[in-house]
């Protein structure tokens, strides 16, 4: 099998035994990257030693030392986690030459295992859209149809592995910003329970709602990678206080027994026949493996957009106050300035949409408006947090599509920012509750990909993993584009 | 005419190692610029704040100490403004608007048989220094030092209670020796503690003046804006409720530029520090933690040593001096001539609130004094004189002492030549002296002086008196 479509575990495997070279894996993934980036164009920065890091690990593994469990594993990291000394600009012309002094905790973990920084990929400006197309560094296409969008904001997360230009990723989901690209790009990405993954590291959006999660071509690499990364971290807070825990132990157990709801609110209106009739049949397949399934009705989902997106672009406007040109990123003259001018100079280069939403952000916490919408905003979140946590005491589960639609042309809603804020209807309760949520490849419609949606209750990454490996094994849907 | 005066206090956590949310230097003075920073303190991309679990400890310990309300539970919220010092342009902080979230609230404190409420107390960070070149009208540019960017502040708010600005300064005294005691905050160190006043007439419009840089100044500022306001109202001018800044150099609060809208803070609770909850536990083992406090010592130094009141109270408005008192009494007995040399004596050499730390001088110096003035061995007088040269070069008393006893003039014949020649040139005084005591002692202070102060005095007296009965 071709080295640039082997799952992670088996390609560490291999580099392990000695019988793929790191170096030889690596230097194929930049010449993939070389062929079609033109086309994708999944990544903003391209990691100039991860041949040195490959040879390294080839020299470790000739010395018999401990490599870990992702040795030499080729990785995308979405452009909005801190790499050391590797540029991570968050698509934005405010961070265009940053290079951050540290790593995230995450890159300081997956590195211990061996994995492989291949470069910083493509995303939404500041991962604040569902298309990548609102990047400053220009718009990911996806690899099943160049002509479309792969999703986003981890577009060039998604666009990387079923395009073979990386084995795994890395995304970060604020509103559903890793499964909707996972779901557009057929390929597995899993938002986790919040505080299960350090956000030390990851440039802040929406600080309340975001985590990093893992995306990969299977649910057995998203487990692996997952086990590689989750856990307390002493340098966030809001971590929970837990072990990682080895995620693929279990993945194998299926899902007999289970009980699965499938969510009304999420399947019915605006919700494209085709997504919905193939999430129907996805259903009956857990049906066959098992599973009970039964329709489930929540009714606060209804308000889940409006509660998410004041909440979201509130914390956006403080979060992305410090881009004001005077301690990096972007560096203009301040000459002749007053240093309030000095501020609308620099902030004037942040795209449109990253400006509508710090607008609309600053509106929400303005002193007169604070109890009318982020109060209530927060209100319906625990609102929507009690309702969820009240059904996850009667089902193990719970299945939606992740996307309503399919993925769309490149440009077709740039212009509406109505109609795409819609498009996050399905994703954004998880993030709302805090609890895991994983897209896997559902179906092919036309040649376009449908992603199932799978969320379970808080720290229920096992069995959503387990779900989620169940389902790939009755449902084998293509995970590699030939581009 | 009826004032209300109400305080805004920052103190710096200065017994901190480290900053409140990173764990670079709590102790940034005397650095060169911008280099007491790292990625936290400093907002970089991707950073979160660490709460600093011994500053909650000091500000719970604070709050307790000021009688507040302890609610168990503490949030922090974002206060957000565009400042150049403030490097995520926004500032952590609590705020008690939408649910109590601050450390401690509701207390006060009692002083001179005065009480004043407390509102709040909090914890915020401290944001960066702005520099400039000259001064801020002739610079040409800005520059900003990030040294102090997070240290942690506890800013103490008191409802406006104070009618006297001499009560103000009385209760900052109190206010600083707790602090000082607590060991939390160093009050002496150049912008460890910072105040705003609000400042009204009965019935007038409030006016806060802020930048007041220390707590010596704060007395001073209230009593120009009173008479400001009271100036105003003479003149049948309106008092405009504004925020006035202290002008340390021209001694007046002058407007400070005025904004061109009302800020709006947009508070929200801070995401990155969930709810810090205080079991009972902690705020138990912080009480039986707590060292001496300065009215239960004033108390125990009139028990335990025979203090007056007001000698107590002097010593403890300042923990130096307390020390220093105690250390003393331990070394020499008598405690009450200990702390009267302090008090009544060495505190001439001082201002109040540079205290004694700065003069050589230290408690074993003080013993000895008091002992060999009770052993008769120097007379009072004399010890002051020691006093006077230990203060500047730090010696003992007794070398002090002997110093003086070599010098002396004892010399009979020399003394005698001496006061021959004060009769010589004071015929006058001399006349006047038969009758007039007191031109005894101007004539012996002629003596002292031409020996420049080495003529012994006793012997000089008996040999003027007894020229002075030869005279006929």
């Amino acid at each position: 099998m071709d080295q640039l479509t082997l799952g992670a575990n088996e390609l560490a495997a291999q580099i392990k035994s000695g019988s793929v070279s790191a170096e030889d894996y690596i230097a194929k993934i930049f010449d993939r990257i070389k062929n079609i980036e033109k086309s994708v164009h999944a990544y903003i920065s391209l990691n100039d030693s991860a041949i040195e890091e490959a040879k390294r690990i080839d020299k470790m593994v000739k010395r018999g030392e401990r490599v870990g469990r992702l040795a030499g594993v080729a990785v995308a990291v979405k452009d909005n986690i801190c790499t050391k000394g590797l540029r991570t600009t968050c698509a934005s012309k405010m961070l265009e030459d940053y290079v951050p002094p540290y790593n995230a905790t995450v890159i300081d973990r997956l590195q211990q295992e061996g994995a492989i920084i291949i470069g910083k990929a493509n995303l939404d400006e500041f991962a604040m859209g569902s298309t990548t197309e609102f990047s400053s560094f220009g718009p990911t296409r996806n690899p099943w149809d160049l002509t479309r969008v792969p999703g986003g904001s981890s577009g060039g997360s998604a666009a990387s592995l079923a395009a073979q230009e990386a084995a795994l990723a890395l995304g970060s989901d604020t509103g559903g910003s890793i499964r909707c690209p996972a779901s557009f790009c057929s390929n597995v990405g899993l938002k986790p329970t919040y505080g299960l993954v350090s956000r030390f590291g990851l440039v802040s959006f929406a600080n309340s709602l975001e985590l990093i999660g893992p995306m990969g071509r299977s649910a057995y690499d998203v487990a692996l990678m997952l086990s590689c990364i989750a856990g307390r971290d002493s340098m966030d807070h809001t971590t929970l206080d837990v072990d990682s825990v080895d995620y693929t132990a279990k993945i194998k157990q299926g899902v007999k027994g289970l009980k699965i709801g499938i969510v009304r609110e999420m399947i019915s209106d605006g919700v494209d026949d085709t997504v919905a009739k193939n999430v129907h049949d996805a259903a009956s397949k857990f049906n066959d493996l098992g599973a009970s399934i039964e329709e489930v009705s929540i009714s606060s989902l209804q308000y889940a957009l409006a509660s998410y997106y004041t909440i979201a672009m509130g914390e956006a406007s403080s979060n992305l106050a410090r881009y004001d040109g005077i301690r990096y990123g972007l560096n203009m003259n301040p000459e002749g300035f007053a240093w309030n001018a000095y501020y609308t100079k620099a902030r004037s280069n942040f795209g449109s949409e990253v400006k509508r939403r710090i607008m609309i952000g600053t509106y929400v916490l303005s002193s007169g408006y604070y109890g009318k919408y982020y109060l209530k905003a927060q209100q319906v979140r625990t609102l929507i947090r009690q309702e969820l946590a009240g059904i996850f005491r009667k089902l193990d589960l719970l299945i939606a599509p992740t996307m309503p639609v399919l993925p769309f042309k490149i440009g077709e809603r740039i212009d509406d920012p109505l109609q795409l804020y819609m498009a996050d209807i399905d994703t954004v309760a998880a993030n709302l509750a805090g609890i895991p949520a994983i897209s896997v490849p559902c179906a092919f419609n036309d040649g376009l990909p449908i992603g199932l949606q799978i969320m379970g209750n808080h720290l229920s990454e096992e069995l959503l993993l387990r779900a989620a490996y169940a389902f790939e094994q009755v449902n084998d849907v293509n995970r590699v584009a030939s581009v | 005419m009826n004032v209300k005066i109400g305080l805004e206090i920052h103190c710096q956590l200065t017994g901190l190692k480290s900053k409140l949310f990173c764990s670079c230097s709590a102790d940034y003075r005397g650095r060169d610029p911008n280099t007491n920073v790292c990625p936290i303190c400093l907002g970089l991309p991707g950073t979160l704040p660490l709460l600093n679990k011994k500053a909650l400890e000091y500000a719970t310990m604070i709050s307790l100490v000021l009688n507040c309300r302890t609610p168990g539970i503490a949030t922090f919220y974002r206060k957000n403004y565009y400042y150049p010092d403030l490097p995520k342009n926004f500032q952590i902080t609590q705020y008690n608007a939408h649910e109590i979230s601050s450390i401690g609230m509701d207390g006060y404190v009692e002083f001179d048989s005065k009480k004043v409420r407390i509102r709040r107390v909090q914890l915020e960070e401290d944001p960066g220094r702005l520099v400039y070149e000259g001064s801020m009208e002739t610079s040409l540019y800005t520059l900003v030092d990030y040294n102090r960017a997070g240290v942690a502040l506890v800013e103490i708010v008191t409802e406006p209670d104070f009618d006297d600005p001499k009560d103000v300064r009385l209760f900052l005294n109190k206010l600083a020796s707790i602090l000082e005691h607590l060991g939390v905050c160093d009050t002496r160190l150049e912008g460890s503690v910072r105040c705003d006043a609000n400042v009204s007439l009965a019935g007038g419009r409030k006016v806060e003046i802020k930048n007041i840089n220390s707590f010596r100044e704060v007395e001073k500022a209230i009593m120009f804006e009173i008479s400001r306001q009271k100036s105003l109202g003479m003149k049948g001018m309106e008092v405009r409720s504004e925020t006035r800044h202290w002008d340390d150099a021209r001694r007046v609060t002058a407007q400070s530029r005025v904004k061109e809208e009302e800020q709006d803070y947009r508070y929200f609770p801070e995401p990155d520090i969930p709810a810090v909850n205080f079991n009972d536990e902690l705020i138990r083992s912080l009480k039986s933690a707590m060292p001496e406090l300065p009215d239960a010592r004033k108390t125990r130094f009139v028990e335990q040593f025979g203090l007056s009141e007001q000698v107590a109270q002097v010593l403890i408005n300042d923990k130096y001096l307390a020390d220093f008192f105690e250390e003393g009494a331990k070394l020499y007995g008598n405690a009450r001539e200990v702390a009267n040399w302090i008090v009544t004596d060495l505190k001439g050499y001082t201002d109040e609130f540079d205290g004694i730390r700065s003069l050589k001088i230290r408690p074993l110096h003080i013993a000895e004094l008091a002992k060999l003035v009770d052993q008769s061995v120097i007379s009072r007088t004399t010890a002051k004189q020691i006093l006077q040269e230990i203060v500047k070069n730090g010696e003992m008393p007794s070398e002090v002492a002997k110093r003086f006893n070599a010098a002396q003039i004892s010399d009979k014949q020399t003394l005698i030549d001496v006061i021959d020649n004060v009769f010589e040139t004071e015929k006058n005084a001399v006349q006047d002296a038969r009758q007039n005591e007191k031109t005894v002692n101007f004539l012996l202070g002629t003596v002292m002086q031409l020996t420049s102060g080495r003529a012994d005095p006793k012997l000089a007296l008996e040999l003027i008196r007894k020229k002075l009965a030869n005279i006929t």
